[in-house]
C-alpha cells in the first residue's frame, strides 16, 4: 500500500525532504517501546508505503520533485544523497529554468499545458512501481507561482487520471504578513480550484507553526529548515503506520482514506431547536475530528472529551465524527504522542481574511494585468471568489 | 537558471557597467572557490575557450576557461570604453561586444536617439542577438545609463523600443542616473524629459538613482570611518565603496566609490536569482509583485549596510538597525523620503545569515510607521538568499514602489518648463531629423500624467479605506 509524494515549487520540495527524512528517521529508531517484531512490521510498513527499494538497498523515496527553476531541486537531491540513509531517484524530477514568478497564471496556463505530459509520466513511472496505490500526496504552497498554478493544474490531471485513486494536498498557507504581494490572489485561485478537483486539503499556517517553534520549542532565531521540520513531524504522526481494526502486527490503515466529504442530511438542516446551549459560546464546531495516538498507554487513554456533543455540528452525532487511531508503537521517541486532525471551523477566520484583502485589491485591480497577461481574466478571479464564500458560508452554518 | 545581457550605454553606463563586471567576477571569485564554470556564474557570464577562432568557443560546464561578460557596450565617444579595454577588465570583453563611434552626442538626445539610433540600428541589432543566442534561457536585459547626456539617454532609451519588439518576453530592466540639481549640462532636463517618455512607455522597471544622493552616501560613510567614532568595529575599506585591488594602484577617481554603490545594487537585485537561499527571488517576480498597474513601474532603492563591520555574529540589535536605516531617507539612492510617503509596495532582499524570524520581527516593529495603500496592507515582498555580499556577513536591498519618486518628476518638470517656456538651446533638438516640437510636449504630457497618477494615490492617504462589499452566497 504505497503513497505516490509530488513535490512542487520551492516550498513543496523542501518540505517534500524534510517529510521523507522525518519517516525515515522514525521508522529506524530503535526503541519503539513494542516488541521487535512489531518494530519491524511497522518499518516495512513505512517503508513500502514511502520508499521503494533498489538494488544497493538504499531506499528511494516514492516522489516526484517539480519546480520550473533548477536551485531548490538541486539543492534537496544532493541534500538527500548526501544523508547515505535514503536518497530520491535519479530520474523523477522535473525542473525548468525560468521559475513561474510568483505567478499563479503562468504556473497554471502557461507551465501546465506546456509540461503536462513530462510531468505526468513522471508521475505514471512512480506509480507503476507501487504493488497497490494509496493515493497522492501533493505538497504545494498557495502564496508563490508554481507551487500554486502549476500544483492545482496537476492535481486536476491527477483527478481526470487517476479519478479512484485519492488525493491529498498538503497546503502552505502564507504568513498573514506578506512573504509575496499578490499571495492573495494565488491563494484563492489555488483554493477554488483546488476545491473543484483534490479530496482533502490539509492546512498549515506558516504564523501558526511560527508561533510552535517560538513559543514552545523556545528556538530564538527561526530559520525555514526549523518551520519545516516541525511540519514534517506533524506530517509523519498522521502519515506513520497505524494499526487498522484487526489488532497489531496490520498496519494497512490507508491515511489517506479520511473520509472529509461530509455532507449535510439531505432532508434539509435543522431547525435551532435542537440546539444545546453550548451552541451560543464561540465553540469552533467541528464536522469530523480524528485523533491519532502513539506509544505508551495507548489502549488506555481517556478520549472522553473529543465526544462532547457540543464540538460538532448539530445534525452529526459524535459517534460518525469522532475517529481514533491508537498504536503502541512510538513516534520518534517521544514516549507518548498525539495528533489531531480537524474539519472544523479553525479555518474559517484565516479563509475569510484572505478573501477579504483579495477582494480589496481585486477592486482597485491592482496586478490584474499580470495574470490576464496569461489567459486568467476577470471572471476566473470573480468564479473563485463566489466559491470561496460558499464554503466560507457553509462551514459557519456548521455552528447553527 | 536563467541568462541576464548587461546594456551599458554612454561615459556613465560603462562607467558603472565596468565597476559592475569588477565586483561580479570578485562575488562569484569568493564563491566559487573550485572554478568550476557552474549556473551562477553562467548567469552573468559565459565560459569560452579562447584558442578556438570564430565563435565556436562557448563551453558549458566544467573547469572556467576564459570568463566572458554577457554584456554589450555601446558610447558615441571612445575614451570610457577604449580604457576599459585597456584595464584590468579586458579580457572579461569581446571586441564583438562593442558600438562606439568617435564624435559622441554633444550631450543632445535629439543626436543620440535619432541620429545614432537609425545609424546603429541594424548593428545593435546584430550584437543583441549574438548575445541572446550565447544563452541558454536569456531572462532580462539591465541598461546602465545616464538621463541627462546624450548618448545614455538618447541612444540609451531608443534601445528600449528595439528591445522590446524584438525580444517582447525578456524583461527590460533600467537602472536610471538622474541628474542632480546642480548638474554642468544645462540642456539635461531637455534630455530627461525626452528619456523619461521612453521609460513610461518600454521598461518594465525602473530604478531611478541620482548623483546627489549617491553623493551624499559616500560623504557620510567618510565621515563615519574618518571620525573614528566607531573605533575598530568598521573596516575602512569596504567593497561597497571601493573594488579593492582594481583601482587601488591609481588615484581613485571621485566617481568611482559612487559607481560601486550602483554597481552593488545589481548585484544585490539577483543575488537571489543567482545563488541558494531559502525564499528564493527571481527577477521575474519583482516586476510581477512591485509593479501592481504597468505605468507604475518606478522603484526607489536602499542599500544597506553601507559599511563593513569587523564582527562577524551580528548581534540582533545590529540586524535591527539594518532593517531601520533601509527605511531611513538618508539612505535612498535617489532624493526621497519613502516613510513620510504612500508604499504601494515594498521587497525586502536579504543577503546572508539572516533567517525568517529575524525578517519577520524587524517587519512588525517597523510597519505602524509606514503608509500603505488601502488595498496593499499587507504589501511586502521577502527573499533570502544564503550567500552574503563579498566583505559582508549580511546585506540588505529594499526596493519600494512608492509615491515619494513625485517630487523628483516635479522638480524635472519644473526644470523643464523653465527652458522650454524660454525655447532655450531647442534649436540643437528641432534641427535633427524627426524631431519636432511635438516630441517636447508628448514627453511632457506623458510625464505630467504619470505624476498625476502619484497624486490620486497620495490624495487616498488621508481618506478611509473604501472596501467594496463582499459578493453574498446562497447555502
Amino acid at each position: 500500500m504505497s503513497i505516490v509524494t509530488v513535490q512542487l515549487g520551492q516550498c513543496g520540495n523542501q518540505i517534500g525532504f524534510e517529510v521523507f527524512d522525518a519517516l525515515f528517521s522514525d521508522s529506524h529508531c530503535p526503541q519503539g517501546l513494542c516488541s521487535k517484531r512489531e518494530n519491524e512490521a511497522y518499518r516495512a510498513s513505512c517503508k513500502e508505503r514511502f520508499f521503494s527499494e533498489e538494488e544497493n538497498g538504499v531506499p528511494i523515496a516514492r516522489a516526484v520533485l517539480v519546480d520550473m527553476e533548477p536551485k531548490v531541486i538541486n539543492q534537496t537531491l544532493s541534500k538527500a544523497a548526501h544523508s547515505g540513509r535514503w536518497k530520491y531517484g535519479q530520474h523523477s524530477c522535473f525542473c525548468q529554468k525560468q521559475g513561474s514568478g510568483n505567478n499563479w497564471a503562468y504556473g497554471y496556463s502557461v507551465h501546465g499545458p506546456r509540461h503536462e505530459e513530462s510531468i505526468m509520466n513522471l508521475i505514471q513511472k512512480e506509480v507503476e512501481k507501487c504493488d497497490s496505490l494509496n493515493g497522492f500526496f501533493i505538497i504545494m504552497s498557495m502564496a508563490g507561482g508554481t507551487g500554486s498554478g502549476l500544483g492545482a493544474f496537476v492535481t486536476q490531471n491527477l483527478q481526470d487520471q487517476y479519478s479512484n485513486s485519492l488525493k491529498m494536498n498538503q497546503i502552505i498557507w502564507p504568513y498573514g504578513t506578506g512573504e509575496v504581494i499578490v499571495q492573495n490572489y494565488n491563494s484563492i485561485l489555488t483554493l477554488s480550484h483546488l476545491y473543484r478537483s483534490s479530496d482533502a486539503l490539509l492546512v498549515h499556517e506558516n504564523d501558526a507553526v511560527h508561533k510552535i517553534c517560538a513559543k514552545l520549542m523556545n528556538i530564538k532565531q527561526i530559520s525555514f529548515r526549523d518551520i519545516n521540520q516541525v511540519l514534517a513531524h506533524q506530517l509523519g504522526s498522521v502519515f506513520q503506520p497505524t494499526y487498522s481494526g484487526e489488532g497489531s502486527f496490520h498496519y494497512r490503515r490507508n491515511p489517506l482514506g479520511i473520509d472529509w466529504q461530509v455532507r449535510p442530511p439531505l432532508s434539509g438542516l435543522p431547525t435551532r431547536g435542537k440546539m444545546s446551549l453550548n451552541k451560543e459560546s464561540h465553540f469552533n464546531t467541528s464536522i469530523a475530528n480524528l485523533v491519532i495516538l502513539r506509544g505508551k498507554d495507548v489502549h488506555s487513554a481517556e478520549l472522553g472529551a473529543f465526544k462532547d456533543p457540543a464540538l460538532y455540528t448539530s445534525w452529526l452525532e459524535p459517534v460518525h465524527a469522532f475517529s481514533v487511531w491508537k498504536t503502541q508503537r512510538a513516534f520518534s521517541k517521544y514516549e507518548k504522542s498525539a495528533a489531531l486532525v480537524s474539519n472544523s471551523q479553525f479555518l474559517v477566520k484565516p479563509l475569510d481574511t484572505i478573501v477579504g484583502k483579495a477582494w480589496n485589491m481585486f477592486a482597485s485591480k491592482a496586478y490584474i494585468h499580470q495574470y490576464t497577461k496569461f489567459g486568467i481574466e476577470e471572471e476566473d478571479f470573480l468564479d473563485s471568489f463566489t466559491l470561496l464564500e460558499q464554503v466560507i458560508a457553509s462551514y459557519c452554518n456548521l455552528g447553527f | 537558471m536563467t541568462q541576464s545581457v548587461v546594456i551599458q550605454v554612454g561615459q556613465c553606463g560603462n562607467q558603472i557597467g565596468c565597476c559592475f563586471w569588477d565586483l561580479a567576477l570578485r562575488e562569484h571569485a569568493a564563491v566559487n572557490q573550485k572554478a568550476i564554470y557552474d549556473e551562477a556564474i553562467s548567469s552573468f557570464f559565459r565560459n569560452v575557450d579562447t584558442r578556438v577562432v570564430g565563435d565556436g568557443g562557448s563551453i558549458s560546464k566544467g573547469k572556467i576557461c576564459s570568463l566572458k561578460a554577457r554584456a554589450v557596450l555601446i558610447d558615441m565617444e571612445e575614451g570610457v570604453v577604449n580604457e576599459i579595454l585597456q584595464g584590468p577588465l579586458r579580457d572579461v570583453f569581446d571586441s564583438k561586444q562593442l558600438i562606439t563611434d568617435i564624435s559622441g552626442s554633444g550631450n543632445n538626445w535629439a543626436v543620440g536617439h535619432k541620429v545614432f539610433g537609425s545609424l546603429y540600428q541594424e548593428q545593435i541589432l546584430e550584437k543583441l542577438r549574438k548575445s541572446a543566442e550565447h544563452c541558454d534561457c536569456l531572462q532580462c536585459f539591465f541598461i546602465i545609463h545616464s538621463m541627462g547626456g546624450g548618448t545614455g539617454s538618447g541612444l540609451g532609451t531608443f534601445l528600449l523600443k528595439v528591445l522590446e519588439d524584438e525580444f517582447p518576453e525578456v524583461y527590460r530592466f533600467v537602472a536610471s542616473i538622474y541628474p542632480s540639481g546642480e548638474d554642468d549640462v544645462i540642456t539635461s532636463p531637455y534630455n530627461s524629459m525626452l528619456a523619461m517618455k521612453e521609460l513610461n512607455e518600454h521598461a518594465d522597471c525602473v530604478l531611478p538613482i541620482d548623483n546627489q544622493s549617491l553623493f551624499d552616501i559616500i560623504s557620510k560613510i567618510d565621515l563615519m570611518v574618518n571620525s573614528g567614532k566607531l573605533g575598530t568595529a568598521i573596516k575602512p575599506k569596504s567593497l561597497v565603496t571601493s573594488s579593492a585591488g582594481a583601482f587601488k594602484k591609481r588615484q581613485e577617481k571621485p566617481f568611482d566609490a559612487m559607481n560601486n554603490i550602483v554597481a552593488n545594487l545589481l548585484l544585490n537585485l539577483t543575488s537571489s536569482a543567482r545563488f541558494e537561499g531559502s525564499l528564493n527571488m527571481d527577477l521575474n517576480e519583482i516586476s510581477m509583485n512591485l509593479v501592481p498597474f504597468p505605468q507604475l513601474h518606478y522603484l526607489v532603492s536602499s542599500l544597506t549596510p553601507l559599511y563593513t563591520l569587523a564582527d562577524v555574529n551580528i548581534p540582533s540589535r545590529r540586524l535591527d538597525q539594518m532593517f531601520s536605516d533601509a527605511f531611513s531617507k538618508d539612505h535612498q539612492l535617489i532624493r526621497a523620503d519613502p516613510k513620510h510617503s504612500l508604499y504601494l509596495a515594498c521587497a525586502l532582499m536579504v543577503r546572508g545569515n539572516v533567517q525568517i524570524s529575524d525578517l519577520r520581527r524587524n517587519i512588525e516593529r517597523l510597519k505602524p510607521a509606514l503608509r500603505f495603500v488601502s488595498w496593499n496592507q499587507e504589501g511586502w515582498k521577502t527573499s533570502l538568499c544564503s550567500v552574503p555580499p563579498v566583505g559582508h556577513s549580511h546585506s540588505l536591498l529594499a526596493l519600494a514602489n512608492n509615491t515619494c519618486v513625485k517630487p523628483t518628476f516635479i522638480e524635472l518638470r519644473e526644470r523643464f518648463t523653465r527652458l522650454y517656456r524660454k525655447r532655450a538651446h531647442l534649436h540643437h533638438y528641432l534641427q535633427i531629423e524627426g524631431m519636432e516640437e511635438s516630441c517636447f510636449t508628448e514627453a511632457l504630457s506623458s510625464l505630467s500624467a504619470l505624476i498625476q497618477e502619484y497624486n490620486q494615490l497620495d490624495a487616498t492617504k488621508s481618506m478611509p479605506a473604501e472596501e467594496l462589499p463582499r459578493l453574498s452566497v446562497a447555502v
